[in-house]
């Protein structure tokens, strides 16, 4: 057999924005029929490569491309990954719901050809042939939105299947690159299993796979090799069935040692608010208990489901069933909404604070004083003086900078826009305060406020529920950390456990085998 | 097809339908007279073609506010250069629809070179146009258009019925093979349903929506045109009353046929409901006025239709999830 030049290889691929290193030096080669994992934490670098294949970022000089053997020239312009016969599926799949199998299955094929005489029996028939020759049997008429969410995702990897043949030639002269970037976050277990086959179909023709996840499973489970990224630098490439799990999660998270900042408690002793039998979309019978004066980390894999808790509880998302007590009353989740929350004294500081906790484009003082504006209500209107004196105070207090309420929020840095939030829901002195990727976007120094503003609040009789990926920042705030798995409550971690490797470790472990027994966290700590 | 689905695609028609029995019944002498049926076929071919020319943006996911403005200039135009410069009214029809596509052109423009809301871009083009047309024709009528228009408008009859209503009916048909059978027309769909899936699967998103503001262009510079024939004159002010009925019947339209879509054939019985529910009403002697609250009620009812489907869809899809 004559040896083939590889379908992709990357050599040197270096990407810095500004200061910051996403991509150092990666050499990156993907074979002819093989399924590739790329493997590495949030904020390893994985997402930067990929957009780098797509043409979204241009590569630092020095970086290398060549498409079976034959070298290209960074930058790629948009689009130009579809005449290097490579197609994308991303998370979100790119699919129209509202619109038919058959016509989401098209929309590359009308928007390359033009065709005046479009018959919908013959496309449906091709369709179904095409479905059929990947052992599928999806229906071309069915609506999207009727779809499983397996049957989508399957929907879309043959749409770009599709793709790639429609670009590369049919003698086999040139293979394909499909890029699937975490296809199967939001599937059942069940469900991966058919998108398997239908990956090692698709590696099987003209097209090889470059499987990007966190997953450790998953990429065992699937892939030929596996590329670890971590920092933005190849921690090795191996064969998957030679490495073992322990080697891999050690090449993920890396091995390095790390100072207790903090005083962790080992009893809680405050009040107790608590969440019982919370069900929802993403979640399965959660149970929590938070002490006021304490913080609890809640944390899993992408897609577990911890991070949709705080949404529930805050009432921004529907709950199918639960409840929570706090100060000696019980509030039913699934009639919860955000103005009945903060009735109750619960604060929520969501991830997306440009869309969902503030207006950009209103001054400072407007946006830290929402909460508490019937404070100011006059009986001719509001006391604008005082509200401006009051907010003034509380940016001081909170060192916000600079700490002028006339100011428009969205001038501030990430740092001090986040510092100005707390703020807010901190004078409202809250029950329950939620926190969601508090610190994404902020300069390290801010971040360290934060933390210490963190630990204030829990200090001032707040409790405080920290949700995050981001396991240094678990390990430095919180007193104890709870691991999500599918759903589920996984693991606790509670006093010297709560470390950045055993939390990492923890949610690669909870995601292998979820046990989802109840968790009363309330007594054992 | 289910029973449910069949019940949901053709409510429209048998609605329709059962309008034009309960009329029939009531006031056989005056309504169910050939004569009355010709008239309301005929009389509604302006805003037939008028919503055909809505239908195009809308699918793309813009409005286009602008075109009873582009079809009373169109109409003026006509009106004017006719009657009062004696200009042949083959070159008034030329020039009339080469207006409406450069007032297109201009919409397209700021929607999608300065990416300014097309609601926002064509309201305000739509107001300057009816001051443009005030300004040109002193808001005075003109009145005494050639034969040469009016006659193969709405003096001659097929069926007994004036050839208007068959303009109206062809272009149905084109748009409907159009949005339908062509890869232009869904592409158009995949820009209205979702334009960040439209551009990364390869589609010039921007191309698309300026084309379709400038096909609305040229088809409402044609009904205006149209209007122009079956009055024989030209007045500056009567246009601006099709564009709540235009939207009325696209609305409507989209929750019947092809429900869930904007497209011409729902929208083409859209407009004879609506219109037979008027002419049956007025003759028990009802006022004018009542067309008003007819329209404005159907447009507000037809989108909460259309959007309790949806969501009933959503919340289903939600739940399979699980």
């Amino acid at each position: 057999m004559p040896e083939h030049p590889p379908v992709v290889a990357l050599t040197h691929l270096s990407k810095s924005f500004g200061a910051v290193r996403a991509l150092h030096d990666v050499d990156l080669t993907v074979r002819r029929g093989e399924v590739h994992g790329l493997l590495g934490e949030n904020g390893s670098g994985k997402s930067t490569l990929i957009k780098i294949l797509s043409g979204f970022h241009t590569p630092d000089t020095g970086s290398g491309l060549a498409v079976n053997g034959r070298p290209v020239s960074f930058p790629l312009h948009p689009g130009k990954f579809r005449s290097l016969g490579m197609s994308f599926v991303h998370q979100d799949l790119g699919l129209v719901p509202s619109l038919s199998v058959v016509e989401n299955l098209l929309v590359g094929d009308l928007a390359s050809r033009r065709r005046w005489r479009l018959s919908w029996p013959r496309e449906r028939r091709r369709a179904a042939e095409t479905f059929a020759s990947f052992g599928l049997g999806l229906d071309p008429r069915a609506q999207v939105a009727d779809l499983r969410p397996s049957d989508r995702a399957l929907l879309a990897i043959v749409r770009a299947v599709q793709e790639i043949r429609a670009h590369t030639a049919d003698d086999g002269s040139d293979y394909g690159l499909l890029v699937l970037d975490e296809p199967t976050v939001f599937l059942p277990a069940r469900d991966r299993d058919q998108l398997f086959v239908l990956i090692r179909r698709i590696a099987a023709t003209r097209a090889s796979i470059l499987f990007v996840s966190h997953d450790l499973d998953e990429i065992r489970g699937i892939t030929d090799r596996v590329t670890v990224l971590r920092d933005g630098v190849v921690r090795g490439t191996v064969e998957t069935a030679r490495a073992s799990g322990e080697v891999l999660v050690e090449m993920i998270i890396g091995r390095r040692l790390q100072a207790l900042p903090i005083e962790r408690k080992r009893t809680a002793t405050g009040a107790a608010v608590s969440i019982t039998g919370l069900n929802g979309r993403y979640a399965r019978g959660v149970s929590l208990t938070v002490h006021r004066g304490e913080v609890v980390g809640l944390t899993g894999l992408l897609g577990s489901g911890f991070e949709e808790i705080p949404y529930y509880v805050f009432g921004a998302r529907r709950a199918f069933a639960g409840r929570l007590a706090i100060d000696g009353r019980t509030y039913d989740l699934r009639a919860m909404s955000p103005s009945r929350a903060l009735e109750a004294g619960v604060a929520l500081l969501p991830a997306d604070r440009h869309h969902d906790g503030s207006v950009g484009s209103l001054s400072l003082g407007d946006n830290v004083t929402v909460p508490a504006l019937r404070k100011y209500r006059s009986r001719i209107g509001l006391n604008r003086r005082r509200m401006r004196s009051d907010a003034r105070r509380l940016l001081a207090q909170f060192d916000v900078r600079p700490p002028d309420p006339r100011s428009t929020y969205q001038s501030l840095s990430g740092g001090n826009q986040q510092k100005a939030l707390l703020a807010k829901w901190l004078q409202t002195k809250p029950s329950l305060l939620l926190l969601h990727e508090p610190t994404q976007g902020v300069d390290i120094r801010a971040r360290q406020q934060i933390f210490r503003l963190t630990r204030k609040a829990a200090a001032g009789d707040t409790a405080v529920v920290c949700v995050s990926t981001d396991y240094d920042q678990l390990a430095a705030v919180c007193d104890r950390v709870v691991v999500f798995g599918r759903g589920r409550v996984g693991r606790e971690l509670t006093g010297a456990e709560v470390t950045k490797e055993r939390i990492a470790e923890q949610c690669y472990r909870v995601a292998e085998n979820p046990s989802g027994r109840h968790l009363d966290a309330g007594g054992d700590a | 097809m289910s029973v449910g689905e069949f019940v949901e695609r053709f409510a429209l028609v048998g609605a329709w339908i059962a309008v034009i029995a309960v009329f029939s019944v009531l006031k056989p002498d005056t309504f169910a007279t050939s004569s009355n049926f010709a008239a309301i076929l005929g009389s509604q071919a302006v805003l037939v073609v008028l919503t055909c020319a809505l239908l195009i943006p809308l699918t793309a996911g813009d409005y286009d506010l602008s075109i009873t403005g582009v079809l009373t200039l169109s109409q003026m135009m006509i009106g004017i250069l006719n009657t009062r410069n004696g200009i042949s009214v083959y070159v008034c029809i030329v020039a009339a629809l080469l207006t409406g596509a450069l007032v297109g052109l201009i919409n397209g423009a700021f929607v999608v070179i300065f990416g300014i809301d097309s609601f926002i871009v064509t309201l305000g083009t739509g107001t300057f146009l009816g001051g443009v047309v005030l300004w040109i024709s002193n808001s005075e009528t003109f009145a005494g258009i050639s034969s040469q228009l009016t006659g193969p408008v709405v003096v001659e009859r097929f069926l007994g019925v004036p050839l208007a209503f068959y303009y109206g009916l062809a272009l149905v048909i084109v748009l409907w093979y159009f949005l339908e059978y062509t890869s232009l027309g869904r592409q158009l769909l995949f820009v209205g349903r979702s334009r960040r899936v439209a551009r990364l699967s390869g589609l010039r998103v921007g191309r698309l929506r300026w084309g379709a503001l400038v096909a609305s262009g040229v088809i409402a510079a044609a009904a205006g045109v149209l209007y122009a024939g079956i009055t024989g004159a030209a007045d500056p002010v009567s246009g601006a009353g099709f564009l709540l009925p235009a939207f009325a019947a696209a609305f409507l339209g989209a929750t019947s046929i092809v429900p869930g879509r904007f497209n011409p054939w729902g929208s083409f019985i859209a407009v004879y409901f609506l219109v037979t529910g008027i002419t049956g009403l007025a003759l028990f002697g009802i006022q004018s006025w009542l067309q008003d609250m007819f329209y404005g009620g159907a447009l507000v009812l037809a989108v909460t239709f259309s959007q309790i489907a949806r969501r009933r869809e959503e919340h289903v899809s939600g739940v399979r999830e699980n």
